[in-house]
């Protein structure tokens, strides 16, 4: 006979009777949410190469203040102070940053593969003291809807930059006509995936209609509401589709404005 | 036929200060054959060898929810999963669940649940909408609802929740079985009753941390976290969180005095 | 002498299912003090299997219907053997109920409208049945459970009742009816094993079933006759128990599933039987008493699942006593599938209707996924296989068709283990109305009761032997595995008592049965009391051999073919001689008597109305 005393139910982190490979999970979310940081950050820092030709990178749109032509107000505001480092992308960056952070789907991927709450089901967390998201900080994460909001604005703004992106201006004779180049279409593609994310949110499906018992009478609302519960369903695919693309977004547009890679026009 | 071992959990709660008590996992081994369901090896282990090991069990088909166990360490119901589906060259492990007090060998001890759900506010009409006293109800309106009362109470996503397994916050946490079962009553298109402090305050729905290993475990594949929790944590945050709608509440409500 | 707590009420109520927890509902409502046993947890009960739907002649979807339709239904689903009383309390009750339980929160299925929706059953004339996809038992029982949780019960989880108690010396085992009324029972607590006594003024019984005195069944563990047996011994009549419903369609592969019900709802949403020559053999013969109302070709009996009103039922409709037999000749004659049952389709209706995958998903949910899990069919694309299952008994407690009263005073019966509504065969969807309406009315009546009667004068001798009785198999060390002699009883059960009957095998099976009883006696169990499911089948063993004697004895009483009693040596109905009940009670001499009853004169208005509608 086997004996193995279990009694005692040890909090040591890591015990479980699980067979299988409980930890590749974790471990993956925290990889590829690791390297989007840093390489978002990186990129924010740059400052530089974010545009090319009618191409704007994500990262840094809108482009309140800047050097490029996609700048909407002028360049960098005389009065930023010299010891703090300068990039468009650190004015608007918080926002898409905080609404992922606040994400109900992000936020239980991250609490397991980064905070180790658990680090899988039914998996000792080793951990003593657990007030969850009812206490200071993390019961900030109920600001979540109000990024939403500001993302529904981030869309629309990203929907006009492939709009832009639309037009090509000749460096000879100065006038833009109608084009689409790969980089529309990588740039088109990240609005599509930012979209099924953004209208998947559980703030917006609760916003649409989930605050009500009864939608019946409403038909639009009710409409409106399944859409949001059919994007929902997917929440987490979409949400990884949205975080590669943006980056691979920026690494394009980076890339051709570097002059790494030629952008290749379509049309 | 194949020959399997299982390692089943013998023996009772543990009992502190080194008295006797506790328990062990012993092994069985016994021959399968197709179609056999982890149930189905542990009646035969019952019955063949060991007369008086303890198991709560009743319809067999997954539909009363009393089979719950984990089975090598992932809460399951016994009578659906299928030893083909689980590696049989290792033995196999089967252990009560462990966010309960144990009786003993797979059964625990699930009354608590039986009491916290008595301590929420129960189901309160609104007044019949025809004269024979019936109402009308469309059924786009209840497809949402329909979904949380196919739960069968099998309480395995109570005992995978670490709120109530790990930190064992049973006084302030009522797990996502009550969660649902909450759900249900709020969106209930004819339910009048608020029990949003309740959610907020006695039913700590603040504690869950969406790792979503309800979902995960629940037979009946309702997506606990997204359709249940969810929309009740934004509720809830509409009601206390939500400071502009705190302050059109209160421009409204003062137009209405 | 071991030691019991005591503890008392007015009404107790014995099983915790579908009437059970409408009894206590009711008589807490009442303002009397009311216990209720549950055998497994709350709400665990076998109410949660039912698939189906409950049939109340609503007449939401289908305005011809009404109580007269669904009496007469009854009735001749039953082969007019039910207590007409009961059947007609059932029909004109039957709508209240379950518009109560929409008060209470139940959620069915609608109709474009936002009414209640009724979908087509077996026997039923009209779309009868108000469901919530295939999971209507579940619904009810939560339903009831979660409204019962807020009134004043004493709700009692995982406890066992061994035996009733009556007044003065008469009570306990080995004595027939005295005229002595009932005062209390004794039963175990599972946990730890401990004794109770609970005093009580009138007493429930609703303890379902004795599915599990056969091998193939649909029905769980609890399902072993206690509350037949409970009342047998306490001196009350039994009706009716050569009448044991096999569903026609349960799971047969794999072996471990096998018995698994698959809902007659698959058969309503267009579900057809074929044999292994793909062919619906169900058209080959069609019974006398549903020629008119059956559909005599394929497009028709389509038609009719899809709610055109002028178009007639398909024979895959027809009653289950009736289908199952059909089932069973073509197996016997070669014709099944490869695991010994018979193609159940739902996959066809592709030649039919658009999305039909997506429409049996979200109709048969339960279903899809039960075969998906467990025979890894897909029940969108593949037929299943199926075969006759043991799933209800119409026999049980004779009661009284208005109080529910058994023939010991203050003991009542309600749901399957009472007798009377269903006569010689049930309709599906009977059984989730009778629940309610007789459980309501037999807490109604205890409540009634309860006040009228005070408290009885419980006897310790008789208490201490019933628990001597009980404890007997610890004291053995070696004897009898009571999980081997449980297994044999449902083996020879099945073998001999199945559906197909005959006058050697009955009497066979009568000499196996006192076989089984030496053998009860000599069954030893391990270990201690606590949560001891060795010790919990052999006390179950004295119930499975009462009910099983009763069924075998009432069965070769028997001599003809009728509903769900089918002897192949008189192959046909006697009509002249059959219309009777056969009564099973504990003679004075503590053996088995069976007795002819003859049937209570109808009603002339209720005569009428089935001339009528014939």
């Amino acid at each position: 006979m086997n004996e193995v005393d279990l009694s005692g139910i040890t909090r040591r982190f890591g015990r479980t009777a699980r067979r299988d490979a409980w930890w590749v999970k974790p471990l993956i979310v925290f990889l590829c949410l690791s390297s989007f940081v840093i390489y978002v950050t990186w990129a924010a820092f740059q400052g530089k190469n974010y545009a090319y030709g009618p191409y704007l990178s994500p990262l840094y749109s809108p482009e309140l203040f800047g050097d490029s032509p996609h700048r909407w107000l002028g360049p960098k505001p005389g009065g930023w102070p010299s010891f703090l480092p300068w990039s468009p992308a650190l004015l608007i960056l918080w926002a898409p940053g905080l609404f992922r952070l606040t994400c109900y789907y992000y936020r239980g991927a991250y609490y397991k593969a980064f905070l180790v709450s658990p680090a899988a089901c039914s998996v000792s967390e080793g951990r003593r003291r657990y007030t969850g998201e009812r206490a200071f900080p993390l019961v900030l994460q109920n600001v979540h809807r109000y990024l939403m909001y500001i993302a529904l604005i981030f869309l629309v703004i990203l929907a006009h930059d492939v709009w832009t992106a639309m037009w090509f201006t000749d460096t000879r004779t100065g006038s833009s006509s109608f084009g689409i180049g790969v980089g529309t279409m990588v740039l088109a593609a990240n609005v599509v995936f930012l979209a099924g994310y953004t209208f998947g949110c559980h703030s917006l499906r609760h916003w649409v209609g989930g605050i009500k018992d009864r939608l019946s009478g409403s038909p639009v609302q009710r409409q409106i509401y399944r859409c949001a519960g059919c994007f929902n369903r997917r929440h987490m695919l979409w949400a990884w589709m949205s975080l590669f693309w943006v980056a691979f977004t920026d690494i394009y547009v980076r890339l051709c404005a570097t002059g790494v890679w030629r952008d290749w026009r379509i049309i | 036929m194949e020959t399997v071992t299982f390692q089943i959990w013998r023996g009772g709660p543990a009992r502190r200060g080194g008295l006797a008590g506790g328990g062990k996992l012993v092994d069985y081994s016994i021959p399968v054959s197709e179609g056999m369901v982890v149930l189905d090896a542990v009646h035969k282990i019952q019955a063949e060898q060991a007369n008086d090991l303890a198991v709560r069990w009743n319809c067999k088909a997954g539909k009363c929810g009393s089979c719950s166990a984990e089975i090598n360490g992932i809460p399951r119901l016994m009578c659906m999963t299928r030893l083909k589906d689980l590696p049989l060259d290792k033995p196999v492990i089967i252990q009560p669940m462990k966010a309960f007090p144990l009786i003993r060998d797979l059964v625990t001890d699930v009354s608590w649940n039986f009491r916290v759900k008595k301590t929420i506010k129960p189901f309160r009409p609104r007044a019949a909408d025809a004269a024979d006293g019936t109402w009308r109800i469309a059924q786009s309106d209840i497809d949402r609802v329909q979904e949380f009362r196919k739960c069968i109470e099998c309480f395995l996503c109570q005992d995978v929740c670490h709120v109530l397994r790990e930190h064992h916050l049973q006084d302030e946490f009522a797990g996502p079985r009550l969660l649902v079962y909450t759900a249900a009553l709020e969106m209930h298109p004819l339910d009048v009753e608020d029990r949003l402090q309740d959610l907020k305050r006695a039913q700590g729905i603040g504690l869950c941390n969406i790792t979503k290993c309800c979902t995960t475990v629940c037979p009946e594949e309702i997506r606990i976290t997204d359709n249940a929790i969810i929309p009740m944590k934004e509720r809830v945050a509409d009601r206390y969180y939500d400071p502009l709608k705190r302050l059109f509440r209160a421009l409204r409500g003062r137009k209405k005095n | 002498m071991a030691l019991y707590d005591v503890v008392d009420y007015d009404v107790l109520v014995i099983g915790a299912g579908g009437a059970g927890l409408r009894a206590a509902v009711e008589a807490a409502g009442a303002g009397v003090s009311v216990g209720l046993i549950c055998k497994s947890l709350l709400g665990k009960a076998h109410t949660v299997m039912a698939e189906g739907g409950i049939a109340a002649a609503l007449s939401n979807v289908d305005e011809r219907d009404n109580w007269c339709v669904h009496f007469t239904d009854t009735m001749r689903g039953g082969q007019y053997l039910n207590n007409w009383r009961m059947a007609e309390i059932h029909a004109k009750e039957a709508p209240d109920r379950v518009k109560e339980l929409e008060a209470w929160g139940a959620l069915f299925d609608r109709t474009r409208d936002g009414r209640i929706l009724q979908r087509n059953f077996g026997g039923h004339k009209y779309p009868r049945l108000a469901h919530v996809g295939d999971r209507t038992g579940l619904e009810m029982i939560r339903t009831l459970q979660d409204h019962a949780i807020h009134q004043k019960i004493g709700v009692h989880m995982e406890f066992t009742i061994i035996g009733l108690l009556k007044e003065g010396a008469a009570g306990g085992v080995g004595l027939s009816n005295d005229g002595g009324r009932v005062v209390g029972a004794l039963g175990y607590e599972r946990e730890k094993g401990r004794w109770f006594v609970f005093r009580a003024k009138a007493i429930v019984l609703a303890t379902g079933g004795v599915g599990r005195a056969f091998k193939i069944t649909s029905n769980s563990w609890e399902y072993t006759g206690d509350g037949q047996s409970l009342a047998y011994h306490a001196g009350a009549d039994l009706m009716d128990m050569e009448f044991v419903q096999f569903h026609p369609t349960g799971m047969v592969w794999p072996p471990s599933v096998q018995g698994i019900l698959v809902t007659e709802g698959v058969r309503g949403e267009g579900g057809i039987l074929l044999n292994n020559d793909k062919r619906r053999f169900m058209f080959d013969d069609i019974p006398e008493l549903y020629r008119n109302q059956t559909a005599d070709n394929e497009e028709e009996g389509w038609k009719y699942t899809q709610g055109d009103r002028e178009a007639r039922r398909p024979p895959e409709l027809l009653t289950r006593d009736h289908v199952a037999r059909c089932i069973v000749r073509e197996i016997k004659e070669g014709r099944g599938s490869p695991h010994k049952g018979v193609y159940l389709d739902i996959s066809w209706i592709k030649d039919k209707i658009p999305h039909a995958a997506d429409h049996i998903r979200k109709k048969l949910p339960s279903m899809y996924h039960q075969f998906m899990k467990l025979a890894d069919i897909d029940i969108t694309k593949e037929p299943m296989e199926v075969g006759p299952t043991t799933h209800y008994i119409m026999g049980g407690i004779r009661v009284d068709a208005d109080s529910q009263m058994s023939t010991v005073p203050g003991l009542f019966a309600a749901g399957e283990c009472a007798a009377g509504l269903h006569g010689a065969n049930r309709l599906g969807g009977n059984s989730l109305s009778d629940l309610l309406v007789f459980g309501k009315r037999a807490g109604e009546y205890a409540g009634q009761w309860a006040r009228e009667h005070g408290q009885g004068a419980i006897d310790d001798a008789v208490v201490d032997s019933m628990m001597r009785r009980a404890l007997e198999p610890f004291e053995r060390v070696q004897g009898e595995n009571p999980y081997q002699v449980q297994y044999d009883l449902q083996e020879m059960m099945q073998d001999l008592v199945g559906i197909v009957r005959k006058e050697e095998e009955l009497a066979e099976a009568v000499l196996q049965l006192e076989k089984l009883k030496e053998r009860m006696g000599r069954v030893a169990v391990h270990g201690n009391r606590e949560y001891n499911n060795g010790w919990h089948t052999a006390l179950d063993l004295f119930n499975l051999l009462t009910v099983s004697e009763a069924i075998a004895l009432s069965a070769i009483r028997r001599k003809e073919s009728r509903g769900a009693h089918f002897r192949e040596d008189f192959p046909n109905k006697d009509d002249k001689n059959g219309k009777y009940n056969l009564i099973v009670r504990k003679g004075a001499d503590g053996q088995m008597q069976v007795v002819q009853q003859a049937l209570a004169e109808m009603r002339p208005d209720l005569v009428k109305l089935i001339e009528e509608m014939k």
